[in-house]
């Protein structure tokens, strides 16, 4: 991957540098190094000329945005209504008990990801976990084991 | 594809379209919406292709992937045509054998036609189809038949008429007096008239340096309501009914400049929407001088980044500029004061899809779609404990029974209606025996609730209510932009209180702490989020207060659902021992030896029920 210094320039070039492109921005660097290094906010800061605590209280306030590095999978468990009433809470917990989470977060191996979400429309299939691109409908607690095992770099891992 | 440079270039290339496609040829179009895609529809596609070019029938017969066709619990779904034979169901394995009936005079594929679970009837086409029958498709009318990546496709089935009607002869007053006699509804869910909005936002503005007066237009796509996929689902399947409406919106706004604004976490519908801009570019259906007549139009597609507080107008706004989505008080509406300050109309996805219909066949005929105060179709996503899940599209005062019982198939698993919750986080349980209700924007607002965007959560007797208001609250107090003090620290209390309850550990006083709470935030809140927050709690109050209470008093949880009031237990006499609960067990607290019968440790147990899931033979009891 290119080094940071080489990568702000080229994604600064792809919007106007103004204020109105700070979220397309952190999107993009967002999807590119899948969280915002401190180091690019203050480039961006500089660059688009917002004062710094305010790209930060943007780079908090939406969820799509993370501060810390995500891992190699991200899961992300719908807690939309339609997953709530048809068990995701426990599906959540089963998965945070496998792979030895107190809480979402990242697991020291870097492995795995867990976010909750609220609703990524597919409520039809209720309950849904989200892996990286995949989508997981009509989960069980059963299914957890075997879902998280496609997703280990090395399955001696586990 | 040329630029079109007039009105007669448009039709004549809709002419070649429509002249270009057999209306007798074979045709197989599969669902790619996210549900079905997530059932395995892509795999499916390409099966289909595949036996396709093996059958030597590559140019004989084609393979589509269309948008949603709403029965999501069926899916995969597919549609053979000429015929319009609808199957369901359908996995990669049958490919071969939907592409030989085909073949061999289009003999439909028994096993993959929908049985009616009631008359045990198969159906042969959607029509037939209970779920599909009692509706009426108007914005979803062409999902199912068109390849929303092509507009040509959309050409075909009379796409972009409605600009070419309005662009050839209508004058921007004339517009707005025809969505206004419509009595078109804002679809968002607070139902503000349509034509209201447009004639306010025209009466605002000054003209700049240029003489010009800059107004902006809006397609409300952040479809925050867990439990609604609706917006999504149109933006799949038919991204250019949106753009036909704005820039149909935008003529008689005098807007230059429109904004869509997408859910990152809906990444088809911001695919699809990027390829139709870039096609409607293409054709001249955009940008400098729309078909010759001057009119100047460009729409942004704009991501949400994750708020669902962004769904207020105003936050919203604040996002599209780059800052973070808090809301600001109104007035000044947008319409006044919106966009870079300037006069800004804000209309949902649904909204900007049905000014075309509404165009192209008139205020009348719209007008005599629904109920006195509210016209036209709604569209619903119909989830939660019900056999029929999926979007539905249906006239407004369409009472709920048909929904949920004709529509909906009813509840599975011999379970019994309790609730049904419309309007996601801002709206409120309907208990079951208000199950004649006419769905319309009054109705709902009398009941409690409200029409919201569209979600419609039913609730069968496994649900428990006081779980679902704490549901509702701690996602609003996570949503909350913390910018006012009673939105910010009302759901936090609120949720505390609810959560002490769920744990038994609720007082009878708390009820009315919650009830003066919920007055308190919907009197002075800021924004909208704030102002309904309460409504999920203040409804099953209202309508389940003995559930509360039951919790309070006896320290029970009738649905059996609030763990700190369970206990799972393993009837000995009839566990077969078979172990299968042993392995999913969360806590390791199950104990027992192979086919003799298990028991819980209950204090290792977690309550996570696992356990209740897998066991066969059903000898897992909650109590």
């Amino acid at each position: 991957m290119a080094t940071e210094t080489e990568v702000i320039p080229e994604i600064l070039a792809q919007f106007d540098q103004t204020r109105s492109s700070l979220i397309p921005i952190l999107q993009e660097i967002q999807n590119q190094y899948r969280y915002l290094p401190q180091a690019m906010l203050r480039q961006v800061a500089q660059k688009l000329d917002v004062p710094l605590p305010e790209v930060y209280h943007v780079a908090t306030f939406y969820n799509c945005f993370s501060l810390e590095p995500v891992g190699r999978n991200l899961v992300q468990v719908c807690l939309g209504t339609a997953c709530h009433v048809r068990g995701a809470p426990k599906v959540l917990d089963r998965l945070l008990t496998d792979l030895k989470l107190p809480a979402p977060g990242t697991t020291p191996d870097m492995e795995f990801t867990v976010r909750t979400v609220r609703c990524v429309g597919c409520c039809g299939l209720a309950p849904v976990v989200r892996v990286n691109d995949s989508t997981h409908p009509n989960m069980s607690q059963a299914k957890v084991k075997g879902m998280l095992k496609k997703y280990y770099s090395k399955p001696a891992a586990q | 594809m040329p630029r079109l440079n007039s009105i007669p270039e448009l039709e004549k290339l809709r002419a070649e379209c429509v002249a270009g496609s057999d209306a007798q040829r074979p045709c197989l179009t599969v669902c790619a919406g996210s549900g079905c895609s997530a059932a395995g529809a892509e795999d499916l596609l390409t099966a289909l292709r595949k036996a396709v070019e093996k059958a030597g029938m590559k140019d004989q017969i084609d393979v589509k992937s269309t948008g949603c066709h709403g029965f999501c619990e069926r899916g995969p779904v597919m549609l053979v045509w000429p015929e319009g034979t609808f199957y369901n169901r359908v996995t990669a394995s049958s490919a071969a054998e939907v592409v030989a009936s085909v073949c061999n005079g289009h003999k439909p594929v028994e096993k993959l036609l929908y049985k009616d679970p009631v008359s045990g009837k198969k159906c042969l086409t959607e029509e037939e189809v209970p779920f599909y029958a009692r509706q009426t498709r108007v914005l979803f009318a062409n999902n199912g038949r068109i390849d929303p990546k092509q507009i040509t496709d959309y050409l075909r089935v009379g796409g972009y008429a409605s600009v070419a009607k309005v662009l050839g002869g209508m004058t921007p007053e004339g517009v707005v007096e025809t969505v206004t006699k419509s009595g078109l509804r804002g679809r968002g869910g607070a139902g503000f008239p349509t034509g209201v909005k447009w004639s306010l936002c025209r009466a605002n503005g000054k003209p700049n340096g240029h003489g010009e007066i800059e107004r902006y237009i809006i397609c409300n796509a952040d479809e925050g309501d867990p439990g609604a996929f609706m917006d999504r689902s149109l933006l799949e399947g038919n991204p250019h009914s949106v753009i036909e409406g704005m820039i149909i919106g935008a003529f008689a706004l005098g807007a230059k400049q429109g904004f869509v604004y997408v859910r990152a976490e809906y990444p088809l519908a911001v695919k699809h929407l990027h390829v139709a801009l870039q096609q409607a570019e293409e054709l001249g259906l955009l940008g400098d001088n729309i078909l010759g007549t001057g009119l100047n139009f460009r729409i942004r597609l704009v991501q949400g980044a994750g708020a669902f507080v962004c769904g207020e107008e105003t936050a919203l706004i604040a996002s599209i500029e780059g800052r973070v989505g808090e809301p600001h008080p109104r007035p000044p509406y947008p319409v006044e004061k919106g966009l870079f300050g300037k006069p800004t109309v804000i209309n949902n996805v649904k909204t900007w899809a049905s000014v075309g219909h509404i165009v192209n066949r008139g205020h009348e005929w719209y007008s005599a779609i629904g109920t006195e105060k509210s016209k036209g179709t709604m569209v619903f996503s119909l989830v939660g404990k019900i056999n029929n899940t999926g979007l539905v599209e249906v006239p407004m005062g369409i009472t709920l029974h048909e929904m949920i019982y004709d529509i909906g198939g009813g509840i599975p698993n011999g379970r019994s209606l309790k609730a049904v919750q419309i309007g996601g986080p801002s709206g409120g349980c309907i208990p079951a025996d208000l199950i004649d209700l006419p769905i319309d924007y009054e109705q709902l607002t009398k009941a409690g609730s409200m029409m919201g965007s569209g979600g419609m959560v039913v609730m069968d007797d496994s649900t428990c209510m006081v779980d679902v208001a704490r549901y509702f609250m701690e996602f609003l107090e996570e949503e909350s932009c913390g910018q006012c003090f009673p939105c910010r620290q009302g759901t936090q209390e609120m949720k505390a209180i609810l959560t002490r309850i769920c744990e038994g550990r609720g007082k009878e006083e708390d009820l009315d702490t919650l009830q003066d709470l919920g007055w308190l935030m919907k009197e002075t809140s800021l924004c909208g989020l704030g102002q309904t927050a309460a409504n999920p709690v203040l409804t099953t109050l209202r309508y389940f207060r003995s559930e509360y209470l039951a919790h309070i008093r006896d320290e029970v949880c009738p649905a059996k659902v609030c763990k700190k009031l369970i206990v799972y237990e393993i009837n000995p006499t009839v566990c077969d021992g078979c172990g299968a609960c042993v392995k999913v067990c969360a806590g390791t607290a199950i104990l027992g030896e192979k086919d003799r019968a298990h028991k819980i440790d209950q204090a290792k147990c977690t309550k996570c029920g696992a356990c209740m899931e897998v066991c066969k033979p059903k000898a897992v009891l909650v109590s």
